[in-house]
């Protein structure tokens, strides 16, 4: 492995890491609003890719330079992509607290086990009445 | 709550008027430099509850009623599509937007399409982020003193 | 290795030290604001890889409204995250690991960091940035791409805003001033 090929992918690596790091805490941690960041640091790794693998050496933002020819661009597509899904990722973060605070409102609780223990309970209270 | 905070409520009245204008700035400047209709809506968002955190919700709620905020939410995406149906009607595919203005040479139409269409995204997405965060702050907190 | 480069392996070094931290801490008000300041972080990376528009959005978004609902999400549920009973399990830890280890094999056959005749950086981009002069005439590509070129795309994401404006607001009610409305009152009596 050469330095050129660590700095070359160095970005992936990492963008990999935090995407662990993020799908870690969704699926291990059991409270709900964590589970919300957890989800949000694995969107935010995906926008990091898209802007990564759209930036272009030596190039400059995509708005037209008046007047020059040889200036160099990065590519616009990834950004105009990732520009809506930041908002869209916003909009339903905001539903899924919605949804917590009404677990909360519903069980008193937002820890997963103990949702699920109540759950349960309540299974096997209506089967015993049955 | 009114009368505390002083220092607060003096910085966000200076600051909340700059918030809103540099929101239309970035509205109407998002052809030219980076911006458009999703950051100027957010922005402007910004400006209502920043004012609704520092003065009440109530007080908020005077500037921008949730009947009105909720009638300007369908409005962005109305404005939006309405661009396409006009596109369509005057001849064109949908958001098409040549078929607006017949000065091709210097493209108006495009111009005048990005325009109503980013306008359109920018009241929706405005509206969406403070009828959120009323939503939030509008429910009572059950939340047990140990809590905190 | 110039600049550029550099800020951008600190940045990711501080982004990563950011996530470590949200992973472990337990007292949400601050992972809350833990995950603003990646929000930010991640912003100043977008504008050291060129995507201002991005990190315009990322910073009024991401740092700005996603840390206010955030905070008004906790205020309206709890402070701290409950410390696990028992052991932690290990399947989690299973699957991120070999996930992770797919990822980073498939990595080694993507293009070097701002290659530009990467796939991705040699076709449709490269068009969009040669037509927009031509069709559009608006400096910005972003916004050409954005509002003209991929219209319909913006025009299902405003939709996608607005539905999820409305899924709130049947969730947790209007938001009026002042308690709930009349309505709800009385459901609540019966």
């Amino acid at each position: 492995m050469t330095t050129d090929f660590i700095i070359g992918h160095y970005n992936y690596w990492v963008i990999i890491v935090l995407m662990m790091l993020g799908l870690y805490v969704v699926m291990s941690r059991g409270n709900l609003i964590k589970k919300i960041v957890g989800l949000n640091i694995f969107q935010t790794s995906v926008f990091l890719l898209y802007i990564t693998i759209g930036k272009v050496t030596g190039g400059t933002a995509p708005i037209i330079w008046e007047g020059r020819e040889d200036v160099v661009y990065s590519n616009p597509l990834p950004h105009v992509l990732i520009l809506t899904a930041i908002v869209v990722g916003v909009a339903t973060t905001a539903v899924g607290l919605a949804i917590t605070v009404r677990v909360r409102e519903a069980y008193g609780t937002i820890e997963e086990d103990e949702i699920l223990a109540q759950d349960h309970e309540a299974e096997v209270t209506e089967g015993a009445s049955a | 709550m009114s009368q505390h905070h002083l220092i607060l409520r003096i910085i966000s009245k200076i600051l909340i008027p700059p918030i809103l204008l540099y929101a239309f700035y970035v509205q109407f400047h998002g052809d030219f430099g980076p911006g458009g209709g999703f950051q100027a809506g957010v922005i402007f968002a910004v400006g209502i509850i920043l004012y609704a955190l520092v003065f009440g919700l109530e007080g908020a709620q005077k500037v921008a009623p949730p009947s009105v905020v909720q009638v300007f939410m369908a409005f962005g995406v109305l404005l939006y599509a309405g661009v396409g149906v006009a596109t369509l009607l005057l001849g064109g595919n949908f958001l098409s937007y040549d078929v607006l203005h017949p000065d091709l040479a210097h493209h108006s139409g495009q111009h005048y399409g990005i325009l109503a269409v980013e306008l359109g995204v920018g009241i929706t997405v405005a509206s969406v982020m403070i009828s959120l965060f009323y939503s939030f702050a509008g429910r009572n907190a059950e939340i047990d003193d140990e809590d905190w | 290795m110039d600049l550029g480069t550099s800020i951008d392996i600190v940045l990711l070094a501080f982004l990563l030290i950011c996530a470590v931290a949200i992973v472990f801490i337990r007292d949400l008000f601050s992972v809350v604001m833990v995950a603003g300041a990646y929000s930010l972080l991640s912003a100043m990376f977008f504008v050291n890889l060129d995507a201002v528009d991005v990190a315009f959005t990322e910073a009024a978004v991401g740092a700005g409204i996603s840390t206010v609902l955030m905070l008004g999400g906790l205020m309206l549920t709890s402070r701290r995250e409950k410390k696990p009973k028992g052991r932690q399990p290990i399947f989690p830890l299973l699957v991120v690991l070999s996930t992770g280890a797919a990822l980073v094999y498939a990595t080694f056959d993507m293009p070097d960091f701002g290659d530009p005749n990467s796939p991705a950086n040699s076709y449709v981009g490269i068009d969009y940035i040669e037509a927009t002069e031509k069709q559009i005439d608006v400096p910005n590509i972003v916004t050409a791409v954005l509002a003209s070129y991929r219209g319909y795309d913006t025009l299902g994401e405003t939709v996608v805003v607005f539905t999820a404006g409305l899924g709130v607001m049947v969730l947790l009610g209007i938001g009026f001033a002042g308690g709930a409305p009349a309505s709800r009152k009385e459901e609540d009596d019966a």
